[in-house]
């Protein structure tokens, strides 16, 4: 199969080879080889059950593997604790449920993490969080609470306390996944606009629109595999295989 | 089409909340009118032994036997006082340990009002709690005075705040030890909250008191207050551990998956993410702990600690003249007991409502 070749801007940011996983005896992940190259935009998608959403969760070791091997920026994760956390700390994610902390406020949210990990001063934190929520236009919500917000405003304070770390990589879980459809395009939204300034991203998720605006691959899981990979254009129209052609067929008909 | 406006509200008024809430059915007319039955035959002779014919303030013995099986003597209270309250403290120092009462009293005041939260606060624990044993004790200055002869309510009120205080940490340490992916520590943590919970206190205080004793060596006394002060507080750890991780377990996966995608580590995780909440949740059943080593500090007496309630026993046993008011004395004790357990209660609801009322959820 050729494929537009994006290893050649940059070295990698992620590299997975080999990858195995196991939930006892379940097969969750089989031979998972992903080259995914600084810059790069990546959509996986795929029938639930699929194992997308724990590849990506391998990637910050919020999932452990079994087999194969896990680079970050060059850092291997490993049972290593220095190595994940500064992997983790490199890597943003933004999850189906935001897992915003419910009894901090929205600034407090984004100021705790680069307070405690990345040891900044509290003004300076507050003001970086403050640029990053006005740029997930919510600024004006910082002094509230999460639960006094809608889902997609959630979910966009989610981005933004991601991104307050500063992270090289975002990692998305099906973002939209969990909110009212009105509220789904002021998270694409942003997501586009970060995609555009260059950020590395591997989302899970089924928003073709979103795929075909910003995605440099497609890659299509199924029953732990990766089935088959291309550009969006190449995989929208002209699927390879059997099951990507049946997936598409049942979510672009609904 | 019908408006949307509310249906009319039910005439309002003492008697249609009468005909309401208790005379709505024949059934329920019946349970109302056997009730107030019951009340009117019972209640006047009650609230006249409690109130009306009871001798009140400093009389002597003989004003109690005058009416002795019709009305209470808390005359007994007014002579017995001093006893109820301090013990066997020597008599003409028994400013020292008053004090100590107000003192403490005005830290866990001071220590329930949110505008004290902070940092300041531990400092004036620290210089609370040093006055308190230097007042109790003695000293630089103050005559000293065995912990032997300390007695009433303040050393429940000792016994109180410092089990509270250092078995609260601990419990926490315990409910995060028994969560742990760590197999020793979890196993730790798991026995010995299940072979604590199985134990009655009374029998680990005599086990501090006189097997402990036993094993060590002879040259070294360990003052039997603090003896049964860490057996309290062993004790009650193991309790609050099983609240504590009842609030664990309800905070969402989530949550932990976020702190560490983040990057945070472990404690910060806890301490900033994961504990507030669990904390929040298990509001309830750590009070009820809390309320229960309140109380449960009476069982001291079975070392011969003179705590309140023992002080209270012996103020009246001692003493053959007054000696037949002792039910008066007890229920002295007992309004004591339930004022402080029913202030904690109330704390407690307050704080939960305050606590969720601010997270908006």
């Amino acid at each position: 199969m050729s494929l537009p070749s994006p290893l050649t801007h940059g070295e990698l940011a992620i590299q997975i080879s080999g990858l195995n996983k196991w939930y006892g005896d379940f097969h969750v992940l089989k031979d998972i080889d992903l080259n995914v190259a600084r810059g790069e935009k990546i959509v996986v998608c795929g029938p639930s059950g699929s194992g997308k959403s724990t590849l990506i969760r391998c990637i910050n070791r919020l999932e452990q593997h079994q087999q194969g091997r896990i680079r970050v920026n060059g850092t291997e994760l490993t049972d290593d604790l220095k190595n994940i956390d500064a992997v983790r700390s490199d890597v943003g994610m933004v999850f189906q449920q935001f897992n915003l902390f419910p009894h901090l406020t929205v600034l407090d949210n984004c100021t705790l993490a680069p307070i405690w990990v990345r040891k900044q001063p509290k003004a300076q934190a507050q003001a970086q969080a403050m640029q990053l929520l006005e740029r997930v236009q919510i600024a004006e919500q910082a002094p509230k609470y999460p639960g006094q917000l809608s889902g997609g405003q959630q979910q966009r304070v989610a981005i933004a306390r991601a991104l307050c770390m500063n992270p090289s990589i975002m990692l998305f879980d099906e973002p939209t996944s969990a909110l009212d459809p009105e509220m789904v395009k002021e998270v694409l939204d942003t997501m586009i606009s970060l995609a555009r300034e260059g950020m590395t991203m591997v989302c899970v998720t089924h928003e073709m629109g979103f795929a075909r605006a910003v995605a440099d691959r497609v890659i299509f899981m199924d029953r732990g595999e990766i089935v088959e990979q291309n550009t969006p254009e190449a995989f929208f129209s002209n699927p390879q295989n059997e099951r990507s052609r049946q997936f598409l067929s049942q979510i672009l008909d609904r | 089409m019908r408006t949307s406006s509310p249906p009319a509200l039910e005439p309002a008024g003492p008697l249609a909340w009468l005909r309401d809430k208790l005379f709505s059915t024949r059934l329920n007319t019946a349970l109302s009118l056997l009730i107030l039955g019951l009340l009117a035959w019972l209640l006047p002779p009650i609230l006249d032994w409690l109130i009306f014919k009871a001798v009140w303030g400093p009389q002597p013995v003989a004003a109690c036997d005058a009416v002795r099986g019709q009305g209470a003597c808390w005359a007994v209270v007014w002579e017995k006082f001093r006893f109820m309250m301090f013990g066997v403290y020597p008599f003409e120092q028994q400013w020292r340990p008053a004090l100590v009462v107000v003192l403490l009293t005005a830290l866990l005041v001071i220590s329930a009002i949110k505008a004290f939260w902070r940092p300041m606060l531990a400092a004036i624990w620290a210089i609370g709690i040093a006055l308190a044993f230097w007042l109790m004790g003695g000293g630089l200055g103050l005559s000293p005075v065995r912990t032997e002869l300390w007695g009433g309510l303040p050393v429940t009120l000792i016994l109180s705040i410092f089990g509270i205080g250092l078995a609260f940490p601990l419990g926490i340490l315990l409910a995060l030890g028994r969560r742990s992916e760590l197999p020793i520590i979890r196993s730790f943590s798991v026995t010995y909250i299940e072979v604590v919970r199985g134990v009655p206190l009374i029998t680990v205080l005599f086990m501090a008191s006189v097997m402990f004793a036993l094993f060590m060596p002879e040259n070294l006394r360990i003052d039997q207050l603090l003896r049964a002060q860490v057996a309290i507080i062993l004790f009650v750890a193991a309790y609050l551990a099983e609240a504590v991780r009842g609030g664990l377990q309800a905070v969402p996966k989530g949550q932990y998956e976020a702190a560490q995608a983040l990057g945070l580590p472990y404690w910060r995780t806890m301490g900033f993410i994961v504990l507030p909440q669990a904390l929040k949740i298990s509001i309830p059943p750590i009070v009820n702990s809390f309320i229960s080593l309140f109380k449960d500090t009476s069982l001291v007496v079975v070392i011969a600690i003179y705590d309140f309630a023992y002080a209270v026993k012996k103020s009246t046993e001692t003493d053959y003249a007054w000696k037949k008011y002792f039910i008066e004395a007890f229920l002295f004790s007992i309004l004591v007991y339930w004022i402080f357990c029913y202030a904690m209660s109330k704390y407690s609801q307050w704080l939960e409502r305050d606590l969720s009322r601010s997270a908006q959820r």
